[in-house]
C-alpha cells in the first residue's frame, strides 16, 4: 500500500483536549525559559540572586513533571476514548485539580522563597536552614497532593472504562492472546498502553500520596520523625514511575498517527504485548537505581537496581522504536512537521536510554550520580522524546491547510538545538560538574555557555511552534 | 582510561549510532517498497537485536558488578567521621599520607547531602550520600599526594553549591 497523498483522520480531539494542550504549550514554554535563565546563571552570564536560582529550579522541575503528565493524559484520553467510554467529567476534574495544584505548587516559590526541589527529599522541606517558612513547604506539598489526586482519578476512570469493556486488566493487556492462543483480535495499542500506565501510576501515586501526607504531618508537627531513607524510597518510586508514565501515555500518538503518514498498519502482536507486560512489572521495581549511592541499603538491592534498570525500558522501547523504523523504511512516508516530530520522538527516546543505562551501572554511578550527566539523560528523553510527541500530536490535529516553511525551520532548529543542549549536559557530567548548583566554578562556565546557546535556540523554536500550532488550530476550527 | 571517559565514549558512540540509523532510514524513506518485503527482514533483524540485547543483559552486569563500592575491603583503615551540616562539612581528620586507606563514616546533622571526593583537576573519584539517621561507610585510598576537594552532590538548600572542604594528602616520604 502506498502512502496516502492526504491524511484522512476523522478523529478530532474534543475541546477539552485542546484546553489541556493550550496549557501544555504555555507551561512548557515558560518552564523552558526558567531553565534557560538557570543555565545562563551557571554560565556566569547573568547574576541571579542566589535564592532565585533554587526557586526557579524547584518550579522548573515540578512544573515540567506536572505538565508532562497533563500532556500525556490528554493524548491518552484522546486515543483511549475511541475504544472505551471515558468520563469527560473526570477528565475536566483532573484539569481543574491540576490548575489549583499548580497555583499552590508555584505560589510558595514565587512569593515565599520556597525551594525544596521537586524531589522534596525529607526533611529539606521542613528544614530549609532559614530560607523559607515551613508553611510554604506545606502549601507546596498540598498542591502536589491535589495534582496527584487528579491523576489518580484519571487513571481510576481509565480502569473503570477498560474493565467495563474488556472485563479484566489481564484481557486489556492481551493475556488471552499472549498466553492462551486466543484467536480474538488483541486489544488496540492505546488500550494496552492505558492499562499498563494505570497499573504503574496508581501504585506510584499511592506511594507518592503517602509520603506527601507524612511530610505534611512532619511539617505541622516536627516531633513526628520519618525515616529519611524510607522517605527517599517512596519519593523515587513515585517520581520515577510518574515521569516514565508520561512517555508511555504519549507514545500512543506514535502508534496511532505514524501509520497514517506511512500507509502501513501498526499491528498489535505477541511481541508487542509481551513487551508491554514485561515493562509493566519492571517500571514499578526499577526505581532503586536512584539510590545506588545510599550505602546503608542492602547490596542485593543495589545489584537489583542495576540489573533491572538494564531490562526496564528496553522491551517497550525496542518494540516501539524498531516498529516505527520498520513502518518508515522505504514507505514513501509523507513528511510533515507532525510526522517529523513523531520520528524525532522515537530518536529521542531510543538514544536517551543509552546514557541512562550507563548511569544505572553502579561503577559509573559512583562517579556520575548527581553530576549534570543526570539532567543530561532525562532531558534527552523529555526534550527530544516526550515534547516531540506533544508537538507531533498537536501539529497533526492542527494541520489545516498544511505546513508553512516556519514549521519546518522550527522542527529542524528544535531537533538540532535539542541534541546540542542535552549533549552539553552530558559533557558537563563527564567533567564531574555537579547538578543543581546555582554558581559554577569558572572552569565549568564554557560548557554551560554551550548549553545556554542551544537552550536559547530550543526556546525560540518552541515559542515559534506554540504560536504556529495556535494559528493552525484556529484555521482548523 | 577513567570511568567517566569510558562511560562518555560508550554513550556518545551509541548516540551517534542512533543518529546514523535514523538518518539512514530517513534518507531511504522515499524509495518505496512493499511492506511485505520490508517487514520480514525487519523482524529477523529485530530477533537478532533481541539476542544481542539479551546477551548484553548478562555480560555487562558480569563485567561491571565485580567491584562494588559498598563493603570496605578489609584493609587496615584510618577511620574518619564526617558530618554534613547546612552548609558545611565537619570532618574529624583532613590530613593524610599518600597510599593511606581511609574509611569515611558519613552522616548528616540535618538534611540529605552528598559527600563527593574530587581530585585536584575537579574530577569525581568517589561519592556517597550523607543522610540524617544513617551512617554510610565508604572506603577510599589516597593514591597520590595533593589537595583533594569535598563537594556536595545532593541538593540541600540555599548554599548547596558552597559546601566545599579540602583534604590534604602529603607524600609518605616527606613525612618521615
Ligand atoms: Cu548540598
Amino acid at each position: 500500500m502506498a502512502a496516502p497523498t492526504s491524511i484522512q483522520d476523522p478523529r478530532r480531539p474534543e475541546a477539552w483536549v485542546w484546553v489541556y494542550f493550550a496549557t501544555v504549550g504555555i507551561v512548557v514554554a515558560l518552564m523552558m525559559v526558567f531553565g534557560l535563565v538557570m543555565r545562563l546563571g551557571q554560565a556566569g552570564l547573568i547574576e541571579l540572586p542566589l535564592t532565585w536560582f533554587y526557586q526557579l529550579m524547584t518550579m522548573h522541575g515540578v512544573g515540567m513533571v506536572g505538565i508532562s503528565g497533563v500532556g500525556g493524559a490528554a493524548i491518552l484520553y484522546h486515543f483511549l476514548s475511541q475504544h472505551v467510554e471515558l468520563s469527560r467529567k473526570i477528565f475536566i476534574a483532573n484539569f481543574v485539580l491540576f490548575l489549583i495544584g499548580a497555583v499552590l505548587l508555584l505560589g510558595p516559590s514565587l512569593l515565599g522563597s520556597y525551594a525544596g526541589a521537586w524531589t522534596f527529599l525529607y526533611p529539606l522541606p521542613q528544614n530549609s536552614g532559614g530560607q523559607w517558612a515551613p508553611s510554604a513547604a506545606a502549601i507546596h506539598l498540598t498542591g502536589l497532593a491535589l495534582v496527584g489526586v487528579g491523576f489518580l482519578l484519571f487513571h481510576l476512570d481509565n480502569a473503570r472504562a477498560i474493565l467495563a469493556r474488556y472485563g479484566s486488566l489481564g484481557n486489556a493487556l492481551g493475556w488471552p492472546q499472549l498466553f492462551g492462543n486466543s484467536s480474538e483480535e488483541p486489544p488496540p495499542a492505546s488500550v494496552v498502553a492505558g492499562t499498563m500506565v494505570l497499573i504503574v501510576n496508581i501504585l506510584g501515586l499511592v506511594s507518592g500520596a503517602s509520603i506527601i501526607v507524612l511530610s505534611i504531618v512532619g511539617i505541622l508537627n516536627p516531633s513526628f520523625e520519618i525515616d529519611a531513607l524510607l522517605a527517599k524510597n517512596m519519593i523515587y518510586m513515585f517520581g520515577h514511575v510518574f515521569i516514565n508514565a508520561t512517555i508511555y501515555m504519549s507514545v500512543t500518538a506514535v502508534y496511532e498517527l505514524l501509520p497514517l503518514y506511512t500507509g502501513r498498519p501498526w499491528k498489535v502482536n505477541k511481541v508487542f504485548l509481551a513487551a508491554w507486560n514485561i515493562s509493566t512489572i519492571f517500571v514499578v521495581i526499577v526505581y532503586p537505581h536512584h539510590l545506588l549511592m545510599d550505602f546503608a541499603q542492602p547490596t542485593w538491592l543495589h545489584v537489583l537496581g542495576q540489573v533491572i534498570s538494564y531490562g526496564s525500558g528496553f522491551p517497550v522501547l525496542v518494540v516501539t522504536a524498531f516498529g516505527a523504523l520498520t513502518l518508515i523504511h522505504r514507505s514513501g512516508i509523507r513528511w510533515t512537521a507532525a510526522s517529523g516530530f513523531l520520528v524525532l520522538s522515537m530518536f529521542g527516546w531510543s538514544a536517551g536510554v543509552i546514557p541512562a543505562v550507563v548511569d544505572g551501572t553502579i561503577a559509573a554511578n559512583q562517579v556520575m550520580h548527581n553530576t549534570q550527566w543526570v539532567p543530561g539523560h532525562f532531558h534527552f528523553y523529555l526534550v527530544l522524546g516526550l515534547v516531540s510527541m506533544f508537538f507531533g500530536f498537536a501539529l497533526h490535529y492542527s494541520r489545516g491547510t498544511g505546513d508553512s516553511a516556519a514549521d519546518r525551520v522550527a522542527l529542524w532548529t528544535y531537533a538540532i538545538a535539542g541534541l546540542g543542549f542535552t549533549c552539553a549536559f552530558l559533557a558537563a557530567g563527564a567533567q564531574s560538574v555537579p547538578r543543581r548548583w546555582a554558581i559554577h566554578l569558572e572552569e565549568w562556565h564554557g560548557i554551560a555557555l554551550v548549553g545556554s546557546v542551544f537552550g536559547a535556540l530550543v526556546v525560540v523554536a518552541t515559542l515559534l511552534l506554540v504560536v504556529r500550532i495556535a494559528v493552525r488550530a484556529r484555521s482548523v476550527a | 582510561m577513567t570511568i567517566q571517559a569510558t562511560a562518555t565514549l560508550i554513550s556518545f558512540a551509541g548516540i551517534a549510532l542512533m543518529v546514523g540509523i535514523f538518518l539512514f532510514v530517513l534518507a531511504r524513506s522515499g524509495d518505496e517498497a512493499a511492506y511485505d518485503t520490508v517487514q520480514p527482514r525487519a523482524y529477523s533483524l529485530r530477533k537478532q537485536l533481541f539476542f544481542i540485547l539479551l546477551a548484553g543483559f548478562f555480560i555487562v552486569p558480569a563485567l561491571t558488578l565485580r567491584h562494588l563500592p559498598y563493603s570496605p575491603d578489609g584493609v587496615e583503615s584510618t577511620v574518619v567521621d564526617v558530618t554534613a551540616h547546612q552548609w558545611r562539612w565537619e570532618i574529624s581528620q583532613t590530613d593524610f599520607t599518600a597510599g593511606e586507606s581511609v574509611l569515611f563514616r558519613v552522616g548528616s546533622a540535618d538534611v540529605n547531602h552528598g559527600f563527593a571526593i574530587y581530585d585536584d583537576t575537579n574530577r569525581v573519584l568517589a561519592q556517597v550520600q550523607a543522610m540524617p539517621g544513617y551512617v554510610n561507610e565508604i572506603a577510599f585510598k589516597f593514591d597520590d599526594p595533593g589537595t583533594y576537594r569535598i563537594m556536595c552532590l545532593e541538593y540541600c538548600g540555599l548554599v548547596h553549591h558552597g559546601m566545599l572542604a579540602a583534604l590534604s594528602v602529603t607524600d609518605a616520604r616527606e613525612t618521615l
